[in-house]
């Protein structure tokens, strides 16, 4: 087949603990040489990255690529599409598809679906019960079979305590993970934004953090009682960081991802009346956000998951209380978390462990890392570069990102899934 | 010269205290008209209100009416079960297709707060916020603070008590910024169900939870309508419950200053939030919030339409 050398590079791999500038050789889809200075072969063809970025190609554990059902907002083709662009060789998709992927059939089509139509790979998470109704348990074992990695009802959370306890301790015959969206229905119903001075001034009902802190010290109780394993989407709150830290120490089975908004934006986005800062869980305080950064920093939170939630004109483009929850994510996830690197809260050594290998591991699939012999899922990042996010600048069929229209810095320039560069804006590689 | 510049009226948020005299110096010019024997100037003649009613009001929308009426603008109503909003259209294309018949303000009443705003990004005509969500209710909180100074001749250093449901309440969220961006110190109570949680200040008023407290001293005490259908959410064990511990009752009244105005911004449910002889007592000014309403309402259409022809 080809061979590609990337010389030059700065190679972090948090995988081998390696953030160092050297070389990196592929041969036929797989990484077959990594060192400091490598030969070049003959057959090869180099480029030289002048310093930019090397990394394992991310893993993006929560989007919603609306396939099947919604086709309007993205697509299996155009949400894999916009993941590459933003430097993701693999996603997770979550189950909320019309219908819900409760059933082998609908995880069967989404991996066929895939296979013809996506530009990364593609794991869908199935649904935790029937419809994500809450009540009865779907088919753990044939949808694993079938190739679902995780289960979690998302949006929908399992409001019955009983039945999320069933699942914690059924899905451990198949050491399969339970992904928790916690909010406390009762307590948030109604609510459309975080609730706080903000929510007063505009007079929108208020989304309280305890909300969420409640529902993740509920699921966690849960695993704790079950020994199953558990893991927390999208932490938005100081509480909820503390609740998480706390159950680590005692050694439950949890783990946790936050999205990138929550770490770069607060409450007061919502000024305006903006339906691009909707989304639950809602944007939180100033308090909250810098908690979640120190969540990321010790190692509370393993992992940064975009919730890429797309959405038209026609749920985003009406009345704030009528407006769908959920924005964009995967085309700005890695100048967004560089700006922790650039701020000095994280190395570009966790970020990218956050990204790649943590999530690769939560998830229990192969990829984020650098080691010899695995495939060549690789993203190159410039970190400098500097880029507006305009509609035309994204692959994804949506645009609704409260970024939009701003200067963002740092992007993928390349990415290579197997070897192959699915995503080569600038032409770097024939 | 009109020195009003703004082209809506979406809220006391965005107002400033200057903008706010004008709109009372305004008013007071024009209410003359309402008491003469013929009630009909032509200022706005050949101009046309929209009054766009999503939720149900009487005398916010008669008041808005009669206002465009004694300036000579012609006006039209939609209500929501009027209009096509049942038929699945939405918000936006509802204030376009109005937009096309060339109307010079919309006035709205909305059940979601924000909508005004929202509105304003897709009309060219000025928009007036008749109250949207558990927002704001600007031209309320103008005909408040401007009965007050009727009364009162200043509003500096008052000290007005506001009572009931707070949280839920826009008049509240717009009486807040009036009285205090007027120089006011205001001060809410109610049961704390219906305070927002943990602050003890809610857009510059201070949190009083004890009735008593509240009042000691007050100049002016504005009481909340009691909003039975939100017994359902157990913000209030009962209506009588309600009227026992948070009621304006005669005794509660003497805690404030003598002479101390009582107003409520319509319809009161007496015996409930206020009791009948408050209600029609001596220092009761609700009825003159009503007239005043109409000449507030008239300075809003006025400096906004004769605004746009400057």
């Amino acid at each position: 087949m080809n061979a590609y050398l990337f010389t030059n590079a700065r190679i972090i791999d948090p995988s081998q603990n390696r953030d160092f500038t050297g070389d990196l050789l592929v041969r036929d889809g797989i990484i077959s040489a990594v060192g400091e200075s490598l030969d070049v072969p003959q057959d090869a063809k180099v480029l030289d990255l002048k310093g930019k970025w090397l990394v394992p190609g991310l893993l993006d554990m929560h989007v919603h690529l609306r396939e099947p059902g919604e086709e309007y907002k993205e697509t299996i083709e155009s949400g894999t599409a916009a993941a590459i662009a933003g430097g993701f060789t693999a996603v997770a998709c979550m189950p909320n598809t019309q219908p819900a992927n409760d059933s082998a059939g609908i995880t069967r089509f989404i991996l066929e679906k895939a296979q013809s139509s996506a530009r990364a790979r593609v794991y869908p998470i199935a649904a935790i019960t029937l419809g994500q109704k809450g009540k009865q348990l779907t088919e753990f074992g044939d949808l694993l079979n079938a190739g679902a990695i995780a289960f979690s009802d998302d949006g929908l959370p399992v409001r019955n305590a009983a039945v999320m306890r069933k699942a914690l301790e059924y899905a451990q015959n198949f050491d399969a993970l339970i992904i928790s969206h916690s909010e406390e229905l009762d307590l948030s119903k109604g609510g459309v934004m975080n609730e706080g001075l903000v929510s007063i001034i505009l007079g929108l009902k208020g989304i309280p953090a305890a909300a969420e802190e409640i529902a993740v010290f509920r699921d966690i109780a849960l695993a704790e009682l079950t020994a199953g394993r558990l893991h927390i989407a999208h932490v938005s709150t100081k509480g909820s960081v503390e609740i998480i830290r706390q159950a680590k120490i005692r050694g439950v089975r949890v783990t946790a991802e936050t999205a990138p908004h929550y770490f770069s934006l607060t409450e007061e986005a919502v000024f305006g009346y903006n339906t691009f800062a909707k989304m639950y869980p809602p944007l939180r305080t100033e308090e909250d956000r810098l908690a979640v950064i120190e969540g990321l920093k010790d190692g509370t939170i393993d992992a940064i998951a975009t919730d890429h939630a797309p959405h038209s004109v026609l749920e985003k483009e009406c009345e704030f209380q009528m407006a769908a929850n959920g924005i964009i994510g995967l085309e700005t996830a890695i100048p967004l978390s560089l700006n922790l690197v650039r701020d000095s809260f994280i190395s570009a050594s966790q970020m990218i462990r956050c990204m790649s290998i943590s999530p690769s591991k939560i998830l229990g699939v192969l990829g984020g890392s650098l080691k010899d012999g695995n495939s060549a899922d690789i993203c190159i990042i410039d970190p400098e570069a500097i880029f507006t996010l305009t509609r035309e600048s994204l692959h994804s069929l949506s645009y609704n990102s409260p970024f939009l229209g701003k200067d963002l810095q740092g992007k993928a320039i390349l990415t290579l899934v197997d070897g192959r560069p699915v995503f080569d804006p600038m032409g770097l590689l024939p | 010269m009109n020195r009003f510049t703004a082209r809506h009226i979406l809220g006391i948020s965005t107002l400033s205290p200057d903008e706010i005299t004008f709109i009372l110096d305004t008013a007071e010019s024009l209410k003359d008209i309402l008491e003469r024997p013929i009630k009909k100037v032509p200022p706005l003649r050949g101009k046309t209100v929209v009054h766009l009613f999503f939720e149900p009001s009487t005398r916010t929308r008669l008041s808005f009416e009669l206002a465009a009426k004694r300036l000579s603008a012609d006006t039209v109503s939609i209500s929501a079960k009027a209009s096509s909003v049942v038929k699945g259209e939405t918000l936006i294309d509802t204030a376009r297709n109005i937009e096309a018949m060339k109307p010079d303000v919309i006035v709205i009443r909305h059940p979601y707060s924000g909508t005004p705003h929202l509105l304003t990004k897709y009309v060219n005509s000025s928009v007036i916020n008749a109250g949207d969500g558990t927002n704001e209710h600007p031209s309320q909180a103008l005909l408040d603070v401007f009965t007050v100074r009727e009364h009162l001749g200043h509003i500096e250093n008052l000290k007005v008590v506001i009572l009931g449901d707070i949280f839920h309440s826009r008049v509240a969220h717009s009486d807040i910024q009036a009285f205090t961006k007027m120089g006011a110190e205001v001060v809410v109570s109610g049961p704390a169900t219906m305070l927002p949680s943990r602050q003890s200040e809610v857009l510059g008023a201070k949190v009083v939870l004890k009735m008593e407290e509240a009042l000691e001293d007050a100049d002016v005490i504005i009481v909340l309508r009691i909003q039975k259908e939100r017994q359902g959410q157990s913000l209030i064990p009962s209506v009588r419950e309600y009227a026992t511990f948070f009621g304006l009752s005669p005794d509660k009244v003497k805690l404030a200053k003598s002479g101390a105005l009582i107003m409520h911004p319509g319809p009161i449910n007496r015996g409930v939030e206020m009791a009948p002889e408050v209600a029609d007592g001596p220092y009761s000014v609700i009825l003159d919030q009503v007239t005043n309403g109409v000449a507030i309402r008239m300075a809003l259409l006025s400096l906004l339409l004769t605004k746009a022809e400057s």
